[in-house]
């Protein structure tokens, strides 16, 4: 064991030099791009044109342009601040996906992506960006091509990585605008307090089910995400999209008032929603915009008194104070010990061998109806105390199966089964998940 | 007095077939104070707490020994009337759990005096649980 403890840490150590080294030249790599991009843009003869007709907008820029200059309101000044500014979007999902295009498309001079993650069949419903040609593959390439097919003119930045305390400071630092398309409460809190910290105005915006929010923190004076909540909420309170659905157009939604509050903030064009929160419910069809209050002065980010320093940020754990993962991954819980659990596979031998037993989903039931195990009986987890004395004749003669979608609930399932008596109920490890994984590979997941 | 509650006709009301995921957004309301629940469920969620439904018209009298209405009252209120299971989720000790926004008349309570805020006939409470998701 010790062995192996030793070996994990050197392989640590060098994993994580290869990945700064790697930053480091990612980093070069970027700045000598930039560099290039202004040499060559320079050379044009376009370029010369700034003095011909008193602004800097080329006649390329002045007809692909042409409508939002038309606009009294935006004009020659708005699209030439929206050409000098850079925004950068993290998080190329369902809210990014429309932030991004938008973006692209009106013409930010400079466009920046980060998000590690790889384009998956079950994104394509929300995250409009993505194609199924580019399924398996990051995320990031498959935006920047589509951003680039909308607008080859203006500079796109791709971070195919993580956002981390890191790293997150020097990726960051390189824009005007940050645009906050993540799922998840630990990077809501890093990419604010990194917001606090550079000065960078923040459009933040979340999506769930059929409901969406969206505000501009550490905007003029305005609050930060941590003044509105200082402290997070309770794991219990953090659903993501993977367990508790949303409608994709609901995500397409807000990230396109995304896309428009950050092209205010760009352009200095408008009012942008700073100091107050729009609430989207798309079942009633309603929207609200409610005031919230202006920066906390105990705010612990950006009040009179706040401590946090960039190398104070660099050594927080988010996730630790949020209580939950940066990364998507699922929960996997070990509660049962490995004789109260069966595997998929040695379930598989239970039926095959006919074995009497009875084989309890306690999945909610709409996900019972989405795809189920043949002689399944659906006992969601929460109603399964109430409705054991219906079935307790039956699991007393008989071996006792309990499933779910990934073995969590299954073996909550178990220890309730187990204090009540049954003890011979075993929970399939891994769920639905593994058996198609393992036993069925036609077997739908979800 | 005779405190009296009120639910709006159910097909008035947003269906939700199952429980787990659905955010709800829950309108107390009706003649004396209007109460809105707009918030993010979680499993077992806010709407769960309240039977899934999201809206209420409430009257709510006056304790015997106050004066005014305030939300400190409004919220044992809704947590002895309401809440059905799991008060955990709505609530820490006297006040609202952290990640929920409370609303007085569309503006941020902090700005009202929190569980201070007098309230009047007529008012529009919302809480809002804070939506993570993208």
């Amino acid at each position: 064991m010790d062995s192996n403890g030793g070996r994990v840490d050197e392989l640590l150590t060098e994993l994580q030099s290869l990945k700064d080294s790697k930053l480091d030249i990612e980093a070069r790599i970027s700045v000598l791009e930039a560099q290039l991009q202004q040499i060559q843009s320079n050379q044009k003869p376009s370029s010369d044109c700034s003095s011909e007709f008193g602004h800097d907008l080329t006649p390329d820029m002045i007809y692909r342009y042409s409508r939002q200059l038309l606009l009294p309101s935006f004009g020659v000044q708005g699209q030439s601040n929206l050409l000098k500014s850079s925004i950068l979007v993290i998080g190329a999902g369902g809210l990014g996906s429309p932030a991004l295009l938008y973006l692209a498309a009106c013409g930010v001079g400079r466009l920046g992506m980060v998000d590690h993650d790889v384009v998956e069949l079950n994104n394509l419903h929300r995250q409009i960006i993505h194609g199924e040609a580019y399924i398996g593959r990051s995320k990031v390439e498959s935006a920047a091509a589509a951003c680039r097919s909308i607008n080859s003119t203006i500079e796109i930045m791709e971070h195919r990585e993580a956002l981390r305390t890191s790293n997150a400071l020097e990726i960051v630092s390189k824009y005007d605008i940050v645009v906050d398309a993540t799922d998840n409460a630990p990077s809501r809190y890093m990419i604010s307090d990194c917001c606090v910290l550079l000065g960078k105005p923040l459009v933040s915006g979340a999506a769930l089910g059929l409901e969406g929010q969206l505000a501009v923190y550490n905007y003029n004076g305005g609050p930060c995400y941590r003044c509105l909540f200082p402290t997070p909420p309770p794991t219990t309170a953090c659903q993501r999209c993977s367990d508790s659905g949303v409608l994709g157009v609901v995500p397409g939604v807000i990230g396109c008032l995304q896309a428009l509050e950050a092209i205010k903030v760009a352009s200095l064009v408008g009012e942008p929603l700073s100091g107050r929160m729009l609430l989207f419910d798309a079942l009633s069809a309603r929207i609200r915009i409610v005031k919230i209050r202006g920066r906390s002065s105990q705010c612990e980010a950006c009040g009179e008194n706040a401590t946090l320093t960039r190398e104070e940020f660099q050594h927080f754990d988010y996730e630790k104070f949020t209580q939950s993962p940066l990364s998507a991954a699922p929960l996997k819980l070990k509660l049962l010990t490995t004789d109260s659990r069966i595997s998929s596979k040695e379930y598989d031998e239970v039926v095959k061998n006919g074995e009497a037993h009875i084989l309890i989903d306690v999945r909610p039931s709409h996900h019972y109806k989405i795809v189920s195990l043949p002689k399944s009986t659906n006992i969601p987890l929460a109603n399964l105390e109430d409705r054991l004395p219906e079935i307790s004749s039956e699991l007393k003669s008989k071996g006792i199966y309990v499933v779910c979608r990934r073995g969590n609930d299954s073996q909550r399932a178990v220890q309730l089964l187990h204090k009540k008596g049954f003890t011979s109920a075993k929970d399939i490890v891994g769920g639905l998940e593994s058996w198609a994984h393992d036993v069925d590979q036609r077997f739908p997941t979800y | 007095m005779v405190k009296i509650v009120t639910l709006l006709p159910a097909q008035h009301l947003p269906r939700f077939k199952t429980c787990t995921c659905y955010q709800f957004y829950s309108y107390l309301a009706s003649s004396k104070i209007l109460i809105c629940i707009f918030s993010l469920k979680c499993s077992g969620g806010l709407e769960l707490l309240c039977d899934s439904v999201k809206i209420h018209s409430i009257n709510v009298d006056l304790p015997a020994e106050e004066k005014k209405l305030t939300m400190k009252h409004l919220l044992a209120w809704v947590r002895s009337n309401l809440i059905k299971e799991r008060p955990e989720m709505f609530m820490k000790g006297d006040t609202v759990r952290p990640g929920v926004l409370v609303l007085v008349n569309d503006c941020d309570w902090e700005l009202s005096g929190q569980l201070d805020t007098t309230l009047e006939d007529k008012d529009v409470i919302v809480f809002i649980s804070t939506l993570h998701g993208g």
